[in-house]
């Protein structure tokens, strides 16, 4: 299975993975957003292995320094996320046309909790974001990249399906 | 000062551009912003180029290019598909309306009047998107090519006098001229704060000599905003020609361009702008044979709102967390890295290169006595036609809500519209005839902010817009002020209270006294304006927040907790099927008889209303 919410899989980290990544930013302190983008690309989240290594890797770098800017940010996540990463839009415009209902959705499609960031097959993790810039299409969805425009709880429950059937 | 001899002719580039542009035939502009993408734009694409393959069967062109543009502006409207030699403009183009455009009209010269806007009022077809209300009511300045070139080819941007500016502002070589025009132009900062631009130019270039930069503030933060986002994605050119001229007006060789990560197409396309830039020496060394370079860098946000503000973009820059720093010592005088840093939002300079081409007198004979030329706003909400459009600062409310936008949706009636985002604040119908400026806007307690307009109508709750913008900057609220990160946690208690109709009225004397207190304890912009939504809808809709704490009910019939659900008994036939539905046993009745709900076991979920078969179960 996926490592997903498991968080008794611990994720193996690399150093050879983290200096090559170090490397492409030149060690450089002023990267460190850019470098714990691309950490969490290769992991689809941050391990506390990784920011520790990459905080006494970096010169003028403490892990805590890390944590802090990987806590700052919104984009960063400490916990797994899914394979399929869902972004609900919560800006003005889609929250006025009724983002709410079609979280709730999926929230209950999935079995998820208020608060839980990944289902418990690891298959999707759920978040709200403030807004994607596609406001005429409000509500939006946005699923790994993919952007689904003006979503009703019936439109995500056909969405959903059809990933859910996919991974069959 | 002497002028500059520069190793290319501008005027030569354009030439061959146009005719490179010549070389492609019919055109057929394709929007592929972000919001006709996620309306199917690249299967269009793909389909008109499948059927576009065989020009031999084309009648008077003997080629036929597909040109994906930029963001339009219409994006309710997307796909939305224009062959200017044709005077047509397509909307809702799906794959598979591909073929009968290709067939019917491009080459049966017919066209296909069943994809053609309707005008809701007249009901009329409308062949040209300048005839269309939402285009024709716009003056498009910043916005002007996005959506008719192709954002991903220099070429188009040079025929359309790209980097036209910067060749003459290098020949003339007189970098204080430049902040002079722009000054005289009264361009104002577009991000939000409206800070006079050519004010803001001088003061950075007072440190002229050493190290400093140029920041593009692209990290358009603003919910239901995305004019600084189609600026990037639909004509990047103008973005890089207007930091250049900054650059060399100020005296800086780098720059940085700020985007924020949830924007990955607009990254996508200024990494390509950059690299053609380079590659035709726009950018670089010694930029066309002068003295001046400069380099372009981009850094992408990781999601926090705070970093629009200018020192807490810097710290971002920087990789740190970002945190706004106090002011003094202002970026123009220790900004990134500790050198003097000129920082503008992207449209104020995408307004550049088209000042200096136009003069300052021409846009400054647009906009108000205070707010010059033209501002984009982005227009969403329960609005007919939401998109992105352009009008002289100082066009009415109602201008464009009701002439651009087309009035509200579904018929429904006008409450209330929210510009400037969390920042901002609340305009209500008696604000509908204000000219929309910088200051008659601050005088009525909103701002024009980055220009984001929320339309909202009569099933809207006020106060439930209040706690979303508040809960908004609770979450972005950094946390160095005590006051914001304490204050802005409070309020929201307070506002979730009141929705949850558990208010009582002191909570509103607390909620602007906490709001005083925040605006006064904190030190950026953030902390500063976060309380406006609340004071707005305090102002201008203290009816409702009463409703909710007094009679507890919620007049828009939004808040779920003041919500009753009931059975019309003269509609309910007794088939039982709620009861069998509701999840905590709270409805009562025998068989054929009405039933009843017992409001209190009842948890609200609306469950049984949607398992009715006659309708019967109303929310009230």
């Amino acid at each position: 299975m996926l490592g997903g919410a498991d968080m008794s899989i611990a994720t193996k980290i690399s150093t050879k993975k983290l200096d090559e990544i170090l490397q492409i930013y030149d060690y450089k302190k002023s990267n460190l957003i850019a470098i714990l983008q691309k950490v969490q690309e290769e992991y689809r989240y941050l391990p506390e292995e990784a920011m520790i290594y990459i905080g006494t890797k970096i010169e003028g770098l403490s892990p805590a320094t890390v944590l802090g800017v990987a806590t700052f940010y919104a984009q960063f996540s400490l916990e797994p996320k899914g394979k399929f990463e869902i972004k609900v839009c919560d800006g003005t415009a889609c929250h006025v046309r009724g983002s709410m209902p079609v979280l709730n959705a999926i929230r209950q499609k999935l079995n998820m909790k208020e608060g839980q960031l990944t289902s418990e097959n690891g298959l999707f993790s759920l978040e709200t974001v403030s807004c994607l810039g596609a406001c005429g299409l409000a509500p939006v969805v946005v699923i790994n990249e993919k952007v689904y425009p003006q979503m009703t709880s019936d439109a995500i429950n056909i969405v959903l399906d059809t990933l859910l059937k996919e991974e069959e | 000062m002497e002028k500059t001899s520069l190793n290319i002719d501008i005027k030569e580039e354009q030439k061959q551009a146009r005719e490179e542009i010549k070389k492609q035939g019919l055109r057929v502009l394709v929007c592929a912003g972000t919001g006709c993408v996620a309306n199917g734009a690249l299967g269009v694409i793909e389909r008109f180029k499948e059927l576009g393959a065989d020009v031999s069967v084309l009648s008077d062109y003997d080629k036929m290019t597909i040109v994906p543009t930029g963001c339009h502006g219409f994006c309710e409207q997307g796909v939305l598909v224009s062959i200017p030699d044709k005077h047509v403009t397509y909307v809702k183009v799906r794959y598979k309306d591909v073929e009968e455009i290709y067939e019917t009209h491009i080459r049966g010269g017919k066209p296909v009047e069943r994809l053609l806007y309707t005008d809701p009022q007249t009901k009329e077809h409308i062949f040209k998107d300048e005839d269309i209300n939402f285009y024709a009511k716009q003056s498009r300045t910043a916005l002007k090519n996005c959506g008719n070139i192709n954002a991903e080819d220099i070429d188009e941007a040079i025929a359309v006098r790209g980097y036209e500016a910067l060749y003459n502002v290098l020949e003339e070589n007189n970098p204080d001229a430049v902040i002079e025009t722009i000054e005289k132009s009264g361009l104002r900062g577009r991000g939000g704060g409206g800070f006079p631009t050519g004010r803001k130019w001088r003061f950075t270039a007072a440190n002229r000599g050493g190290k400093s930069y140029v920041v593009c503030n692209g990290d358009e933060g603003d919910p239901g905003a995305f004019m600084d986002r189609s600026i990037m994605e639909g004509d990047p050119h103008k973005l890089l020609e207007g930091m250049a001229i900054a650059a060399f007006a100020i005296g800086a060789d780098e720059g940085y361009i700020y985007v924020r990560a949830e924007y990955p197409l607009a990254i996508k396309r200024l990494k390509k702008a950059i690299k053609d830039a380079e590659a035709r020496n726009f950018l670089g060394k010694n930029i066309m044979g002068s003295d001046f370079s400069f380099t372009i860098h981009i850094k992408e946000g990781a999601g926090a709102f705070v970093c629009g503000e200018e020192t807490a973009l810097i710290a971002s820059i920087e990789g740190e967390r970002g945190m706004p720093r106090p002011k003094p010592p202002f970026p123009a005088n220790k900004g990134l890295f500790g050198r003097p840093t000129l920082i503008n939002n992207v449209e104020t300079l995408a307004n550049v290169p088209v000042i200096m081409l136009n003069g300052a007198d021409w846009f400054a004979k647009m906009g108000t006595e205070t707010s010059k030329g033209t501002k984009t706003f982005a227009l969403t909400g329960e609005v007919n036609n939401t998109g992105l459009i352009e009008v002289p600062m100082g066009t009415t409310l109602r201008q464009i809500i009701f002439d651009i936008g087309g009035g509200i949706r579904g018929g429904k009636k006008f409450k209330a519209v929210q510009i400037g985002g969390p920042s901002g604040g609340c305009l209500t119908e008696e604000h509908l005839d204000l000219p929309m400026d910088y200051d008659s806007l601050i005088k009525a307690g909103a701002m024009v902010g980055s220009g984001g307009l929320v339309v909202m109508a009569e099933d809207t709750c006020m106060v439930e817009v209040a706690r979303f913008f508040m809960n908004f900057t609770k979450n972005e609220s950094c946390g160095k002020c005590v006051p914001c990160r304490e204050g802005t946690k409070n309020m929201l208690k307070i506002l979730e209270k009141i929705v949850q109709g558990k208010g009582e009225l002191s909570d509103l004397d607390l909620l602007e006294e906490l709001a005083r207190t925040v605006k006064e304890g904190s030190l950026c912009g953030l902390g500063k304006t976060a309380p406006n939504p609340v004071l707005s809808t305090l102002k201008y809709f203290k009816d409702e927040y009463i409703a909710h704490i007094v009679d507890k009910k919620c007049p828009a019939g939004v808040c779920t907790a003041l919500k009753t659900v009931v059975i019309n008994e003269e509609k309910c036939k007794g088939c039982t099927k709620c009861a069998r539905t509701c999840p905590v046993g709270a409805i009562e009745g025998t068989v054929k008889q009405p039933h009843h709900i017992n409001q209190d076991k009842c948890i609200k979920c609306e469950a049984c209303l949607k398992s009715c078969p006659f309708k019967a179960i109303e929310l009230k």
